[in-house]
């Protein structure tokens, strides 16, 4: 009866391999990984007593599982912890000391260094695996005093701010997989923004997974300064594989007095197949401390990617006058799961935050918006509104809202709005007559859909997100 | 331009439209008249394609068989429907909606696509004639308009995106006078020797304004009657009972 006029799913553009060699620790999680972990990348002691407190932890914990999305065990000693293309032994000091593998692999991403370090104006820090390859622009952020490393670079050139910050936001005690990656973290990207000054660039930290059986543990750090401004920007991608890839990384953020951070998140990591198979697990810890009076935070993330995405980008906000804002797209099509959505902890007096939320489901895909709004009884005077839209495609998908609302302080007010709407077959028609083919009308719907969130995103990648949008929903209507 | 033989279409084996024939040629406005339930919008909704009918007959439409061609190419080919019940698309810009129909419609045709600046150009003169309010280019699509406003807005769409041929279905049903001269006009400043019309309606009242080169009369899925302007008053007075009926 219906003549379906859409092409197969379009194949995971990103899903190809570097043929590339490599140094891999051994298999497992023991001490003696977290050590050669520690060991190669030349840290300090304190750095590998931390971790190993992170690990002696991690033993008397369990793997949570009250969240939606099930999966089957993990064998965590069936892991790879560590795994570096061989040509970054000696770090290289300037993009043309690159493997050119990797810069060649970086441009099939779409993520051209050399271009990037002179033309768009956006900082880059590559991630490869387990670590950093390229840093762009640093000559420049210099200058402003702007700190914008790999990890591990800070922690031995900068270790006063890493020891005073590293585990402040989340402590290595949090959950499993935040101790987890205490226990194992390889890389990931340092930024400090020192007081008074506004940083001139997008930063941008861009992952990519190509080993397989490998795990990625990454760290992020960001503290603003008294005073300061940033906006970060992290983008991922990974090969296709049969196996499920773990993906457990921290994020921690700390906005002084009066600073701000603006964090986007773009992430496409490979989803699986369209029956379900391999894709990334996608378990992250992303947390930002409002600390500061008068200070912001604002989490943008659109989650197009993984098998599972499990995570809940929050704000502490413990300054007065702070803000906390958290705009999320969840796109699952096929047989991928989101259990995602925020926390804010109001602590701070005349606290604000704000949280919205929308989330798209085609094919088998289920999409859980889970989220925490707590006021504690000393923050008077605040302020929460909360949006949660969910757009159903197909009769197969499901959609779910889960708030969580304490309210222990009768001066503040809490609103939770949330709507679940579906394409309907009609709309797809009205389209259609007006010369749009399916996908183009769903790309169009959803974007509306979307349209308060990619608002958000830096102009650079809100043109790149939009397609984004779009191609992660190719095949679900038909 | 238009060449329909035969056409049935059913709707969970229920026949609505049976031995359906109808010619239209370039240049020539057609209304399409009868009761509740004669198949007026089944008419319209095969000949663009919608989903859910079994059709069986043969409709070429500029020498290629329509039956055969996907929704959006129908439309890119220039088949427009004015809908009698225009869709409300939540979060989509009508301004938005409109660019991306014409630029898509556009690039098919081997033009030019419109940049935004050109756009708002082309349809700051459009919406003055129709009495459209620019604000209402900035707001979802079809969320919250008047029953007025939605109607208008399909005569805008149908402007904007010169078919060759335009199906209105019910477009004057819930307007007033004012509105519906509008519409008329909308549709008038349109005509020519190569764009043809087919008007859904169920009153005489619209063809005052336009003036149809044929009115049919549809029963029980057929044709039951063809004339010229004139057969539309006539019709008025009699009702369509006694139209059906007599010879």
């Amino acid at each position: 009866m219906q003549q379906s006029t859409i092409n197969p799913l379009e194949e995971y553009k990103y899903g190809f391999t570097t043929d590339i060699e490599s140094i891999r620790a051994p298999k497992g999680l023991n001490e003696d990984i977290i050590k050669f972990i520690s060991n190669i990348k030349k840290e300090p002691h304190w750095m590998l007593e931390w971790r190993l407190k992170a690990y002696s932890r991690l033993k008397n914990l369990k793997e949570p599982n009250w969240q939606k999305p099930k999966y089957p065990k993990i064998d965590y000693q069936n892991l790879y912890y560590y795994s570096a293309p061989k040509s970054s032994e000696n770090k290289a000091k300037s993009l043309d000391e690159v493997d050119p593998k990797l810069i060649e692999t970086y441009n099939k991403l779409g993520i051209s260094l050399k271009e990037q370090e002179k033309l768009s104006g956006v900082a880059v820090d590559a991630i490869f695996d387990s670590v950093s390859v390229a840093t762009t622009f640093k000559d420049k952020l210099t200058e402003k005093g702007i700190i914008f490393c790999p990890i591990s670079e800070a922690i031995q050139k900068h270790p006063d701010l890493v020891k005073k910050y590293l585990g402040s936001v989340i402590p290595i005690t949090d959950h499993y997989f935040a101790t987890l990656n205490s226990a194992v973290f390889t890389d990931g990207s340092f930024v400090y923004v020192p007081q008074g000054v506004r940083c001139p660039m997008e930063l941008s930290t861009y992952f990519r997974i190509n080993a397989s059986e490998t795990g990625q543990f990454e760290r992020t750090l960001i503290i603003a300064d008294k005073g300061s401004y940033v906006s970060y920007l992290e983008g991922c991608t990974a090969p296709m594989r049969d196996e499920n890839q773990l993906h457990a990384a921290n994020v921690e953020l700390v906005a002084l007095d009066d600073a701000e951070i603006k964090y986007s998140t773009v992430q496409n990591w490979y989803p699986g197949d369209k029956d379900g198979k391999g894709g990334i697990y996608n378990f992250v810890t992303k947390r930002g401390a409002c600390r500061g009076k008068n200070s912001k935070i604002s989490w943008t993330q659109v989650e197009t990617g993984s098998a599972i995405t499990w995570k809940y980008p929050s704000c502490i906000l413990q300054g007065d006058n702070s803000i906390g804002e958290f705009y999320s797209i969840a796109i699952t099509n096929n047989y991928q799961q989101a259990d995602t959505g925020t926390k804010m902890i109001h602590l701070g007096k005349n606290t604000k935050s704000k949280i919205i939320s929308k989330a798209v489901s085609a094919g088998h895909a289920d999409n859980t918006y889970r989220g925490l709004v707590r006021i504690s009884s000393k923050a008077s005077n605040s302020r929460n509104y909360t949006q949660c839209d969910s757009l159903l495609m197909g009769n197969k998908c499901g959609a779910h809202t889960i708030p969580y609302i304490e309210n222990k302080n009768s001066s503040s007010n809490v609103e939770h709005e949330a709507t679940t709407s579906k394409i309907s077959e009609e709309q797809l028609f009205y389209c259609n007559q007006r010369g749009l083919n399916q996908e183009e009308a769903v790309g169009l719907i959803v974007n509306g859909f979307c349209k308060e969130v990619l608002q958000q995103l830096p102009m650079e990648f809100a043109v790149e997100a939009q397609k984004l949008v779009g191609i992660s929903l190719e095949g679900s209507v038909g | 331009m238009l060449q329909i033989t035969n056409l049935s279409a059913s709707i969970d084996d229920k026949k609505i439209l049976d031995g359906f024939n109808l010619k239209i040629k370039p240049g020539e406005v057609h209304a399409l008249m009868g009761p509740n339930g004669s198949g007026k919008s089944t008419l319209a909704n095969v000949l663009t394609g919608k989903n859910g009918y079994q059709v069986e007959g043969q409709v070429l439409y500029q020498g290629k068989d329509l039956l055969n061609l996907p929704i959006e190419e129908r439309a890119q080919n220039g088949l427009f429907m004015a809908f009698q019940y225009p869709l409300e698309i939540a979060g989509v810009n009508t301004n938005n909606f409109l660019k991306t129909s014409l630029n898509t419609i556009r690039k098919v045709r081997g033009l030019k696509e419109l940049d935004s600046l050109d756009f708002l150009n082309l349809i700051k003169t459009k919406i003055k004639k129709l009495k459209i309010d620019e604000k209402m280019l900035n707001r979802q699509l079809n969320v919250g308009f008047s029953g007025g406003e939605k109607k208008k807005n399909e005569i805008l769409q149908m402007i904007i995106l010169e078919p060759k041929l335009a199906i209105l279905d019910e477009t004057d049903s819930g307007l007033d006078i004012d509105a519906m001269k509008i519409v008329a006009d909308g549709v008038n400043s349109l005509r020519s020797k190569d764009r043809s019309f087919l008007i859904i309606t169920h009153y005489q009242r619209l063809l005052d304004y336009i003036k149809p080169d044929f009115v049919h009369i549809l029963v029980d899925g057929k044709v039951a009657k063809t004339g010229c302007s004139e057969l539309a008053l006539e019709l008025e007075k009699v009702g369509y009972e006694d139209m059906a009926t007599s010879k």
